[in-house]
Protein backbone atom coordinates (compact mmCIF):
# COMPACT_ATOMS: atom_id res chain seq x y z
CA UNK A 1 0.00 0.00 0.00
CA UNK A 2 2.86 2.39 0.74
CA UNK A 3 3.74 2.53 -2.88
CA UNK A 4 3.94 5.48 -5.23
CA UNK A 5 4.71 3.34 -8.24
CA UNK A 6 1.08 2.69 -9.20
CA UNK A 7 0.76 6.37 -10.11
CA UNK A 8 3.73 6.43 -12.49
CA UNK A 9 1.78 5.49 -15.63
CA UNK A 10 -0.58 8.37 -14.97
CA UNK A 11 2.25 10.81 -14.22
CA UNK A 12 3.72 9.95 -17.61
CA UNK A 13 0.27 10.27 -19.13
CA UNK A 14 -0.17 13.76 -17.67
CA UNK A 15 3.21 14.78 -19.03
CA UNK A 16 2.31 13.69 -22.56
CA UNK A 17 -1.37 14.59 -22.74
CA UNK A 18 -1.70 17.58 -20.40
CA UNK A 19 1.61 19.38 -20.00
CA UNK A 20 3.10 18.94 -23.48
CA UNK A 21 -0.09 20.07 -25.31
CA UNK A 22 -0.31 23.23 -23.19
CA UNK A 23 3.40 23.85 -23.72
CA UNK A 24 2.73 23.53 -27.45
CA UNK A 25 -0.06 26.12 -27.28
CA UNK A 26 2.35 28.48 -25.52
CA UNK A 27 5.11 27.70 -28.03
CA UNK A 28 2.84 28.30 -31.05
CA UNK A 29 1.47 31.51 -29.53
CA UNK A 30 4.95 33.02 -29.14
CA UNK A 31 6.43 31.98 -32.49
CA UNK A 32 5.77 32.78 -36.14
CA UNK A 33 5.65 30.53 -39.21
CA UNK A 34 9.43 30.19 -39.32
CA UNK A 35 9.57 29.08 -35.69
CA UNK A 36 11.25 32.25 -34.41
CA UNK A 37 10.12 34.10 -31.32
CA UNK A 38 7.49 36.65 -32.27
CA UNK A 39 4.54 38.48 -30.81
CA UNK A 40 2.80 38.81 -34.16
CA UNK A 41 0.21 36.16 -33.22
CA UNK A 42 -0.93 38.35 -30.35
CA UNK A 43 -1.10 41.35 -32.67
CA UNK A 44 -3.27 39.28 -35.03
CA UNK A 45 -5.30 38.01 -32.08
CA UNK A 46 -6.08 41.56 -30.98
CA UNK A 47 -8.35 41.84 -34.05
CA UNK A 48 -10.74 39.66 -32.11
CA UNK A 49 -10.67 41.60 -28.84
CA UNK A 50 -14.15 42.97 -29.49
CA UNK A 51 -15.54 39.43 -29.88
CA UNK A 52 -13.66 38.47 -26.74
CA UNK A 53 -15.31 41.24 -24.74
CA UNK A 54 -18.67 40.38 -26.31
CA UNK A 55 -18.24 36.75 -25.14
CA UNK A 56 -17.46 37.85 -21.61
CA UNK A 57 -20.50 40.14 -21.68
CA UNK A 58 -22.80 37.34 -22.90
CA UNK A 59 -21.35 35.09 -20.18
CA UNK A 60 -21.92 37.78 -17.55
CA UNK A 61 -25.54 38.40 -18.58
CA UNK A 62 -26.31 34.66 -18.81
CA UNK A 63 -24.72 34.00 -15.42
CA UNK A 64 -26.69 36.84 -13.82
CA UNK A 65 -29.98 35.58 -15.28
CA UNK A 66 -29.21 32.02 -14.14
CA UNK A 67 -28.47 33.26 -10.61
CA UNK A 68 -31.67 35.32 -10.41
CA UNK A 69 -33.79 32.43 -11.75
CA UNK A 70 -32.10 29.69 -9.72
CA UNK A 71 -31.77 31.35 -6.31
CA UNK A 72 -35.43 31.48 -5.20
CA UNK A 73 -36.10 28.13 -6.86
CA UNK A 74 -33.22 26.39 -5.08
CA UNK A 75 -34.32 27.84 -1.76
CA UNK A 76 -37.91 26.63 -2.23
CA UNK A 77 -36.64 23.17 -3.16
CA UNK A 78 -34.35 23.04 -0.14
CA UNK A 79 -37.35 23.53 2.18
CA UNK A 80 -39.09 20.38 0.86
CA UNK A 81 -38.79 16.92 2.38
CA UNK A 82 -35.67 14.91 1.50
CA UNK A 83 -37.35 12.48 -0.88
CA UNK A 84 -39.27 15.28 -2.60
CA UNK A 85 -36.02 17.22 -3.00
CA UNK A 86 -34.39 14.28 -4.72
CA UNK A 87 -37.39 13.88 -7.04
CA UNK A 88 -37.36 17.55 -8.05
CA UNK A 89 -33.59 17.65 -8.56
CA UNK A 90 -33.84 14.58 -10.74
CA UNK A 91 -36.51 16.21 -12.91
CA UNK A 92 -34.37 19.34 -13.20
CA UNK A 93 -31.41 17.19 -14.28
CA UNK A 94 -33.14 15.16 -17.01
CA UNK A 95 -32.86 17.83 -19.74
CA UNK A 96 -29.20 18.32 -18.87
CA UNK A 97 -28.49 14.72 -19.87
CA UNK A 98 -29.59 15.39 -23.43
CA UNK A 99 -26.82 16.14 -25.89
CA UNK A 100 -26.10 19.88 -25.78
CA UNK A 101 -26.34 20.31 -29.55
CA UNK A 102 -29.81 18.80 -29.56
CA UNK A 103 -30.90 21.19 -26.82
CA UNK A 104 -29.61 24.17 -28.80
CA UNK A 105 -31.21 22.73 -31.92
CA UNK A 106 -34.56 22.67 -30.06
CA UNK A 107 -34.24 26.43 -29.55
CA UNK A 108 -33.39 26.92 -33.21
CA UNK A 109 -36.70 25.22 -34.05
CA UNK A 110 -38.63 27.29 -31.52
CA UNK A 111 -37.14 30.67 -32.36
CA UNK A 112 -36.83 30.31 -36.14
CA UNK A 113 -38.83 32.51 -38.50
CA UNK A 114 -42.33 31.03 -38.91
CA UNK A 115 -41.56 28.85 -35.90
CA UNK A 116 -44.09 28.47 -33.08
CA UNK A 117 -43.04 31.52 -31.06
CA UNK A 118 -42.80 33.70 -34.14
CA UNK A 119 -46.33 32.62 -35.16
CA UNK A 120 -47.78 33.34 -31.72
CA UNK A 121 -46.18 36.77 -31.56
CA UNK A 122 -47.23 37.75 -35.07
CA UNK A 123 -50.78 36.65 -34.20
CA UNK A 124 -50.69 39.42 -31.59
CA UNK A 125 -49.26 41.77 -34.19
CA UNK A 126 -45.70 41.70 -32.85
CA UNK A 127 -43.24 41.34 -35.68
CA UNK A 128 -39.70 40.79 -34.45
CA UNK A 129 -36.95 38.43 -35.51
CA UNK A 130 -36.30 36.09 -32.62
CA UNK A 131 -33.25 34.27 -33.88
CA UNK A 132 -29.85 35.54 -34.96
CA UNK A 133 -29.25 38.03 -32.15
CA UNK A 134 -27.67 38.26 -28.71
CA UNK A 135 -30.95 37.61 -26.87
CA UNK A 136 -31.31 34.27 -28.64
CA UNK A 137 -27.74 33.36 -27.64
CA UNK A 138 -28.42 34.33 -24.01
CA UNK A 139 -31.64 32.26 -23.97
CA UNK A 140 -29.68 29.29 -25.30
CA UNK A 141 -26.94 29.73 -22.71
CA UNK A 142 -29.40 30.05 -19.82
CA UNK A 143 -31.16 26.94 -21.05
CA UNK A 144 -27.88 25.02 -21.29
CA UNK A 145 -26.41 26.01 -17.96
CA UNK A 146 -29.29 26.78 -15.57
CA UNK A 147 -29.01 23.35 -13.88
CA UNK A 148 -25.33 24.11 -13.17
CA UNK A 149 -26.49 27.07 -11.08
CA UNK A 150 -29.35 25.25 -9.36
CA UNK A 151 -27.30 22.23 -8.23
CA UNK A 152 -24.56 23.95 -6.15
CA UNK A 153 -27.08 26.43 -4.72
CA UNK A 154 -29.37 23.59 -3.71
CA UNK A 155 -26.50 21.60 -2.19
CA UNK A 156 -25.55 24.50 0.08
CA UNK A 157 -29.09 25.61 0.90
CA UNK A 158 -30.31 22.14 1.82
CA UNK A 159 -27.82 22.28 4.69
CA UNK A 160 -29.34 25.48 6.14
CA UNK A 161 -31.23 24.39 9.24
CA UNK A 162 -34.82 25.59 9.42
CA UNK A 163 -34.35 26.39 13.11
CA UNK A 164 -31.82 29.09 12.18
CA UNK A 165 -34.47 30.84 10.09
CA UNK A 166 -37.06 30.36 12.85
CA UNK A 167 -34.65 31.72 15.44
CA UNK A 168 -34.10 34.84 13.36
CA UNK A 169 -37.85 35.25 13.01
CA UNK A 170 -38.39 34.75 16.75
CA UNK A 171 -35.82 37.43 17.42
CA UNK A 172 -37.91 39.85 15.36
CA UNK A 173 -36.34 39.73 11.91
CA UNK A 174 -38.64 40.37 8.99
CA UNK A 175 -38.17 38.28 5.83
CA UNK A 176 -35.68 40.76 4.40
CA UNK A 177 -33.47 40.54 7.48
CA UNK A 178 -33.77 36.76 7.59
CA UNK A 179 -32.51 36.72 4.04
CA UNK A 180 -29.75 39.28 4.64
CA UNK A 181 -28.47 37.89 7.93
CA UNK A 182 -29.06 34.14 7.62
CA UNK A 183 -29.89 32.73 4.20
CA UNK A 184 -27.63 34.86 2.03
CA UNK A 185 -24.38 34.54 4.07
CA UNK A 186 -24.86 30.78 4.39
CA UNK A 187 -25.48 30.36 0.67
CA UNK A 188 -22.37 32.26 -0.50
CA UNK A 189 -20.27 29.13 -1.25
CA UNK A 190 -23.10 27.86 -3.47
CA UNK A 191 -23.33 31.22 -5.25
CA UNK A 192 -19.58 31.22 -5.88
CA UNK A 193 -19.46 27.73 -7.33
CA UNK A 194 -22.68 28.32 -9.28
CA UNK A 195 -21.24 31.46 -10.88
CA UNK A 196 -18.03 29.60 -11.72
CA UNK A 197 -19.85 26.62 -13.19
CA UNK A 198 -21.99 28.81 -15.44
CA UNK A 199 -19.58 31.60 -16.36
CA UNK A 200 -16.62 29.46 -17.46
CA UNK A 201 -18.44 27.25 -19.99
CA UNK A 202 -20.60 30.15 -21.26
CA UNK A 203 -17.61 32.36 -21.96
CA UNK A 204 -15.68 29.63 -23.75
CA UNK A 205 -18.39 27.57 -25.42
CA UNK A 206 -18.59 27.26 -29.15
CA UNK A 207 -21.42 26.57 -31.60
CA UNK A 208 -24.21 28.09 -29.48
CA UNK A 209 -23.58 31.44 -31.18
CA UNK A 210 -23.31 29.75 -34.57
CA UNK A 211 -26.69 28.08 -34.05
CA UNK A 212 -28.57 30.99 -32.48
CA UNK A 213 -26.55 34.16 -32.96
CA UNK A 214 -26.53 34.54 -36.71
CA UNK A 215 -23.32 36.22 -37.77
CA UNK A 216 -22.29 37.33 -34.28
CA UNK A 217 -19.67 34.78 -33.20
CA UNK A 218 -18.22 34.16 -29.78
CA UNK A 219 -14.60 33.56 -28.87
CA UNK A 220 -14.91 29.76 -29.01
CA UNK A 221 -16.17 29.98 -32.59
CA UNK A 222 -13.29 32.29 -33.46
CA UNK A 223 -10.72 29.86 -32.04
CA UNK A 224 -12.18 27.04 -34.12
CA UNK A 225 -12.26 29.16 -37.31
CA UNK A 226 -8.78 30.61 -36.90
CA UNK A 227 -7.27 27.23 -36.05
CA UNK A 228 -8.34 25.85 -39.42
CA UNK A 229 -5.80 28.07 -41.17
CA UNK A 230 -3.43 29.61 -38.61
CA UNK A 231 -2.24 27.61 -35.60
CA UNK A 232 -0.15 30.50 -34.27
CA UNK A 233 -2.91 33.10 -33.97
CA UNK A 234 -5.34 30.39 -32.82
CA UNK A 235 -2.94 29.40 -30.06
CA UNK A 236 -2.53 33.02 -29.00
CA UNK A 237 -6.30 33.45 -28.63
CA UNK A 238 -6.62 30.11 -26.81
CA UNK A 239 -3.81 31.11 -24.45
CA UNK A 240 -5.44 34.45 -23.64
CA UNK A 241 -8.76 32.69 -23.01
CA UNK A 242 -7.06 30.16 -20.74
CA UNK A 243 -5.29 32.86 -18.73
CA UNK A 244 -8.47 34.92 -18.35
CA UNK A 245 -10.47 31.88 -17.20
CA UNK A 246 -7.73 30.82 -14.74
CA UNK A 247 -7.55 34.38 -13.40
CA UNK A 248 -11.31 34.37 -12.96
CA UNK A 249 -11.18 31.04 -11.07
CA UNK A 250 -8.40 32.26 -8.77
CA UNK A 251 -10.35 35.46 -8.12
CA UNK A 252 -13.56 33.56 -7.31
CA UNK A 253 -11.64 31.20 -5.04
CA UNK A 254 -9.97 34.01 -3.11
CA UNK A 255 -13.28 35.87 -2.88
CA UNK A 256 -14.98 32.73 -1.55
CA UNK A 257 -12.30 32.17 1.08
CA UNK A 258 -12.41 35.75 2.34
CA UNK A 259 -16.16 35.61 2.63
CA UNK A 260 -15.96 32.39 4.57
CA UNK A 261 -13.53 33.99 7.02
CA UNK A 262 -15.71 37.08 7.33
CA UNK A 263 -18.83 35.18 8.34
CA UNK B 1 -50.44 33.02 -1.30
CA UNK B 2 -46.73 32.49 -0.91
CA UNK B 3 -47.16 28.78 -1.58
CA UNK B 4 -49.16 29.41 -4.73
CA UNK B 5 -46.71 31.90 -6.21
CA UNK B 6 -43.77 29.59 -5.60
CA UNK B 7 -45.69 26.75 -7.23
CA UNK B 8 -46.35 28.91 -10.29
CA UNK B 9 -42.70 29.92 -10.40
CA UNK B 10 -41.64 26.29 -10.19
CA UNK B 11 -44.07 25.45 -13.01
CA UNK B 12 -42.61 28.18 -15.24
CA UNK B 13 -39.04 26.92 -14.75
CA UNK B 14 -40.11 23.34 -15.46
CA UNK B 15 -41.93 24.49 -18.60
CA UNK B 16 -38.83 26.40 -19.70
CA UNK B 17 -36.72 23.28 -19.25
CA UNK B 18 -39.13 20.75 -20.75
CA UNK B 19 -41.18 22.53 -23.44
CA UNK B 20 -38.29 22.73 -25.95
CA UNK B 21 -37.69 19.00 -25.59
CA UNK B 22 -41.39 18.17 -25.82
CA UNK B 23 -41.64 20.36 -28.93
CA UNK B 24 -38.62 18.59 -30.40
CA UNK B 25 -40.16 15.18 -29.72
CA UNK B 26 -43.62 16.16 -31.00
CA UNK B 27 -42.19 17.26 -34.33
CA UNK B 28 -40.33 13.99 -34.79
CA UNK B 29 -43.79 12.61 -35.68
CA UNK B 30 -44.56 15.37 -38.16
CA UNK B 31 -45.10 14.34 -41.76
CA UNK B 32 -43.31 17.40 -43.12
CA UNK B 33 -40.05 19.25 -42.72
CA UNK B 34 -41.31 22.66 -41.57
CA UNK B 35 -43.04 23.76 -38.37
CA UNK B 36 -46.43 23.28 -40.05
CA UNK B 37 -48.14 20.12 -38.81
CA UNK B 38 -48.81 17.78 -41.72
CA UNK B 39 -50.05 14.66 -39.96
CA UNK B 40 -48.59 11.80 -37.96
CA UNK B 41 -45.75 9.66 -39.30
CA UNK B 42 -43.00 7.34 -38.15
CA UNK B 43 -40.95 7.80 -41.29
CA UNK B 44 -38.18 9.82 -39.55
CA UNK B 45 -37.61 6.93 -37.17
CA UNK B 46 -37.42 4.53 -40.07
CA UNK B 47 -34.99 6.85 -41.85
CA UNK B 48 -32.93 7.12 -38.66
CA UNK B 49 -32.55 3.38 -38.21
CA UNK B 50 -31.80 2.73 -41.86
CA UNK B 51 -29.12 5.45 -41.94
CA UNK B 52 -25.92 3.41 -41.95
CA UNK B 53 -23.80 6.46 -41.10
CA UNK B 54 -25.77 7.26 -37.96
CA UNK B 55 -25.78 3.64 -36.83
CA UNK B 56 -22.05 3.43 -37.50
CA UNK B 57 -21.33 6.51 -35.43
CA UNK B 58 -23.53 5.17 -32.63
CA UNK B 59 -21.37 2.05 -32.65
CA UNK B 60 -18.18 4.18 -32.56
CA UNK B 61 -19.53 6.25 -29.69
CA UNK B 62 -20.32 3.17 -27.61
CA UNK B 63 -16.94 1.53 -28.32
CA UNK B 64 -15.06 4.71 -27.41
CA UNK B 65 -17.16 5.24 -24.26
CA UNK B 66 -16.65 1.66 -23.03
CA UNK B 67 -12.91 1.59 -23.74
CA UNK B 68 -12.23 5.12 -22.47
CA UNK B 69 -14.16 4.68 -19.25
CA UNK B 70 -12.67 1.25 -18.46
CA UNK B 71 -9.10 2.39 -19.15
CA UNK B 72 -9.63 5.69 -17.32
CA UNK B 73 -11.04 3.82 -14.32
CA UNK B 74 -8.03 1.49 -14.08
CA UNK B 75 -5.51 4.26 -14.76
CA UNK B 76 -7.24 6.68 -12.39
CA UNK B 77 -7.67 4.21 -9.53
CA UNK B 78 -4.00 3.17 -9.67
CA UNK B 79 -3.00 6.82 -9.93
CA UNK B 80 -5.13 7.83 -6.94
CA UNK B 81 -3.58 5.10 -4.77
CA UNK B 82 -0.06 6.08 -5.83
CA UNK B 83 -0.62 9.82 -5.48
CA UNK B 84 -2.01 9.24 -1.99
CA UNK B 85 1.45 8.05 -0.93
CA UNK B 86 3.16 11.27 -2.00
CA UNK B 87 3.84 13.93 0.64
CA UNK B 88 1.75 17.11 1.02
CA UNK B 89 3.24 19.65 -1.40
CA UNK B 90 4.10 17.16 -4.10
CA UNK B 91 0.71 15.52 -3.81
CA UNK B 92 -1.24 18.76 -4.26
CA UNK B 93 1.00 19.75 -7.17
CA UNK B 94 0.20 16.45 -8.93
CA UNK B 95 -3.51 16.82 -8.21
CA UNK B 96 -3.47 20.38 -9.57
CA UNK B 97 -1.93 19.24 -12.85
CA UNK B 98 -4.38 16.34 -12.94
CA UNK B 99 -7.29 18.78 -12.63
CA UNK B 100 -6.16 20.93 -15.57
CA UNK B 101 -8.44 19.15 -18.09
CA UNK B 102 -11.42 19.79 -15.78
CA UNK B 103 -10.64 23.45 -15.13
CA UNK B 104 -9.45 24.42 -18.61
CA UNK B 105 -12.11 25.48 -21.13
CA UNK B 106 -12.91 22.39 -23.23
CA UNK B 107 -12.02 24.18 -26.42
CA UNK B 108 -8.50 24.93 -25.15
CA UNK B 109 -8.01 21.27 -24.23
CA UNK B 110 -9.34 20.35 -27.67
CA UNK B 111 -7.02 22.57 -29.68
CA UNK B 112 -3.99 21.77 -27.52
CA UNK B 113 -4.51 18.04 -28.14
CA UNK B 114 -4.99 18.75 -31.83
CA UNK B 115 -1.60 20.48 -31.89
CA UNK B 116 -0.02 17.48 -30.16
CA UNK B 117 -1.63 14.91 -32.44
CA UNK B 118 -0.87 16.75 -35.69
CA UNK B 119 2.74 17.21 -34.57
CA UNK B 120 3.12 13.58 -33.47
CA UNK B 121 1.26 12.46 -36.58
CA UNK B 122 3.78 14.18 -38.82
CA UNK B 123 6.62 12.71 -36.77
CA UNK B 124 5.32 9.13 -36.55
CA UNK B 125 3.27 9.17 -39.72
CA UNK B 126 -0.29 8.58 -38.54
CA UNK B 127 -3.59 10.40 -38.99
CA UNK B 128 -6.05 11.46 -36.34
CA UNK B 129 -8.97 9.08 -35.92
CA UNK B 130 -10.19 6.37 -33.56
CA UNK B 131 -6.98 6.17 -31.51
CA UNK B 132 -6.54 9.90 -30.98
CA UNK B 133 -10.19 10.30 -29.94
CA UNK B 134 -9.78 7.39 -27.52
CA UNK B 135 -6.61 8.92 -26.02
CA UNK B 136 -8.32 12.30 -25.68
CA UNK B 137 -11.33 10.74 -23.95
CA UNK B 138 -9.16 8.78 -21.52
CA UNK B 139 -7.39 12.08 -20.83
CA UNK B 140 -10.47 14.00 -19.75
CA UNK B 141 -12.11 11.04 -17.96
CA UNK B 142 -9.23 10.00 -15.70
CA UNK B 143 -9.24 13.19 -13.55
CA UNK B 144 -12.88 12.52 -12.68
CA UNK B 145 -12.03 8.97 -11.58
CA UNK B 146 -9.25 10.33 -9.35
CA UNK B 147 -11.60 12.96 -7.89
CA UNK B 148 -14.07 10.21 -6.99
CA UNK B 149 -11.57 7.70 -5.61
CA UNK B 150 -9.34 10.08 -3.61
CA UNK B 151 -11.87 10.96 -0.86
CA UNK B 152 -12.51 7.23 -0.23
CA UNK B 153 -8.76 6.65 0.12
CA UNK B 154 -8.49 9.40 2.70
CA UNK B 155 -11.27 7.84 4.77
CA UNK B 156 -9.88 4.30 4.50
CA UNK B 157 -8.31 2.74 7.58
CA UNK B 158 -4.87 1.42 6.64
CA UNK B 159 -4.87 -1.04 9.53
CA UNK B 160 -7.49 -3.20 7.81
CA UNK B 161 -5.03 -3.82 4.99
CA UNK B 162 -2.28 -4.60 7.52
CA UNK B 163 -4.63 -6.93 9.40
CA UNK B 164 -5.29 -8.82 6.18
CA UNK B 165 -1.53 -9.22 5.70
CA UNK B 166 -1.08 -10.40 9.30
CA UNK B 167 -3.81 -12.97 8.81
CA UNK B 168 -1.87 -14.46 5.92
CA UNK B 169 -3.13 -12.72 2.83
CA UNK B 170 -0.66 -12.17 0.02
CA UNK B 171 -0.16 -8.45 -0.67
CA UNK B 172 -2.01 -8.82 -3.94
CA UNK B 173 -4.95 -10.60 -2.36
CA UNK B 174 -5.07 -8.15 0.53
CA UNK B 175 -5.05 -5.29 -1.95
CA UNK B 176 -7.84 -6.84 -3.95
CA UNK B 177 -9.98 -7.95 -0.97
CA UNK B 178 -9.53 -4.85 1.19
CA UNK B 179 -8.43 -1.80 -0.76
CA UNK B 180 -10.43 -2.31 -3.93
CA UNK B 181 -13.44 -3.34 -1.86
CA UNK B 182 -13.24 -0.16 0.22
CA UNK B 183 -12.77 2.05 -2.85
CA UNK B 184 -15.51 0.37 -4.89
CA UNK B 185 -18.24 3.06 -4.57
CA UNK B 186 -15.76 5.76 -5.66
CA UNK B 187 -14.44 3.62 -8.51
CA UNK B 188 -17.97 2.92 -9.67
CA UNK B 189 -19.11 6.54 -9.69
CA UNK B 190 -15.87 7.55 -11.42
CA UNK B 191 -16.58 4.93 -14.06
CA UNK B 192 -20.17 6.09 -14.59
CA UNK B 193 -19.17 9.75 -14.86
CA UNK B 194 -16.45 8.83 -17.36
CA UNK B 195 -18.86 6.76 -19.39
CA UNK B 196 -21.51 9.48 -19.65
CA UNK B 197 -18.99 12.25 -20.36
CA UNK B 198 -17.40 10.19 -23.09
CA UNK B 199 -20.80 9.39 -24.65
CA UNK B 200 -21.76 13.04 -24.70
CA UNK B 201 -18.49 14.74 -25.61
CA UNK B 202 -18.55 16.92 -28.66
CA UNK B 203 -15.88 19.63 -28.37
CA UNK B 204 -12.77 17.54 -27.67
CA UNK B 205 -13.84 14.84 -30.14
CA UNK B 206 -14.38 17.52 -32.76
CA UNK B 207 -10.75 18.62 -32.58
CA UNK B 208 -9.14 15.18 -32.31
CA UNK B 209 -11.20 13.09 -34.72
CA UNK B 210 -9.38 13.93 -37.95
CA UNK B 211 -11.51 14.02 -41.08
CA UNK B 212 -13.21 10.64 -41.19
CA UNK B 213 -13.95 9.31 -37.72
CA UNK B 214 -17.53 9.94 -36.60
CA UNK B 215 -19.19 9.73 -33.21
CA UNK B 216 -22.87 10.35 -32.47
CA UNK B 217 -22.40 13.93 -31.17
CA UNK B 218 -20.37 14.73 -34.30
CA UNK B 219 -23.16 13.19 -36.39
CA UNK B 220 -25.71 15.35 -34.54
CA UNK B 221 -23.59 18.35 -35.42
CA UNK B 222 -23.53 17.50 -39.13
CA UNK B 223 -27.28 16.83 -39.05
CA UNK B 224 -28.33 20.04 -37.33
CA UNK B 225 -25.72 22.63 -38.31
CA UNK B 226 -27.37 25.38 -40.35
CA UNK B 227 -30.43 23.34 -41.22
CA UNK B 228 -33.51 21.55 -39.99
CA UNK B 229 -33.41 17.78 -39.97
CA UNK B 230 -36.35 15.81 -38.52
CA UNK B 231 -34.10 12.77 -38.10
CA UNK B 232 -32.39 14.73 -35.33
CA UNK B 233 -35.80 15.16 -33.68
CA UNK B 234 -36.38 11.41 -33.82
CA UNK B 235 -32.94 10.82 -32.33
CA UNK B 236 -33.67 13.31 -29.53
CA UNK B 237 -36.91 11.54 -28.73
CA UNK B 238 -35.19 8.17 -28.41
CA UNK B 239 -32.36 9.58 -26.31
CA UNK B 240 -34.81 11.39 -24.05
CA UNK B 241 -36.88 8.26 -23.42
CA UNK B 242 -33.77 6.21 -22.61
CA UNK B 243 -32.36 8.84 -20.22
CA UNK B 244 -35.73 9.31 -18.57
CA UNK B 245 -36.26 5.59 -17.92
CA UNK B 246 -32.71 5.13 -16.56
CA UNK B 247 -33.01 8.10 -14.19
CA UNK B 248 -36.47 7.10 -12.95
CA UNK B 249 -35.29 3.53 -12.31
CA UNK B 250 -32.17 4.62 -10.43
CA UNK B 251 -34.24 7.06 -8.40
CA UNK B 252 -36.74 4.35 -7.44
CA UNK B 253 -33.84 2.11 -6.43
CA UNK B 254 -32.25 4.69 -4.12
CA UNK B 255 -35.65 5.45 -2.59
CA UNK B 256 -36.19 1.75 -1.94
CA UNK B 257 -32.74 1.44 -0.39
CA UNK B 258 -33.51 4.39 1.88
CA UNK B 259 -36.78 2.91 3.09
CA UNK B 260 -35.04 -0.42 3.71
CA UNK B 261 -32.45 1.33 5.84
CA UNK B 262 -35.19 3.09 7.78
CA UNK B 263 -37.08 -0.18 8.32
Amino acid sequence: MKNKRTSYPYLLWMLIFTIVPIAMVIYYAFTDESGKFSLSSFVNASDYSEIFLYSLLVALISTAICLVLAYPLSFRISRCSKSKQRMIIMFLMVPMWMNFLLRIYAWVLILQNYGPLDMILSFFGIDITLIGNTSAVVVGMVYEFLPFMILPLHTVMSKIDNSLIEAAQDLGSNSFYVFKKVIFPLSIPGIISGITMVFVPTASTFLVAQYLGGTQFMIGDVIERVFQSDHHTGSAIALVLMVVILGFLVFMNRFGDEEAVGV
Amino acid sequence: MKKLSSKIYFGIIMAFLYLPIIYLIAYSFNNGKTSVWKGFTLKWYKALFSDAQIMGSLYNTLIIAVLASVIATVLGTCAAIGIYNFKGGMRSAILNVSNIPIINPEIVTGVSLMLLFTFAGRLLNFEMGFTTVLLAHIGFCTPYVILNVAPRLRRMDNSIYEAALDLGCSPFKAFYKVVIHELMPGILSGFLISFTYSLDDFVITYFTRGSKFQTLPIQIYTMTHQRINPKANALSALMFVIIFVILILSNIRTNKKDSEVRA
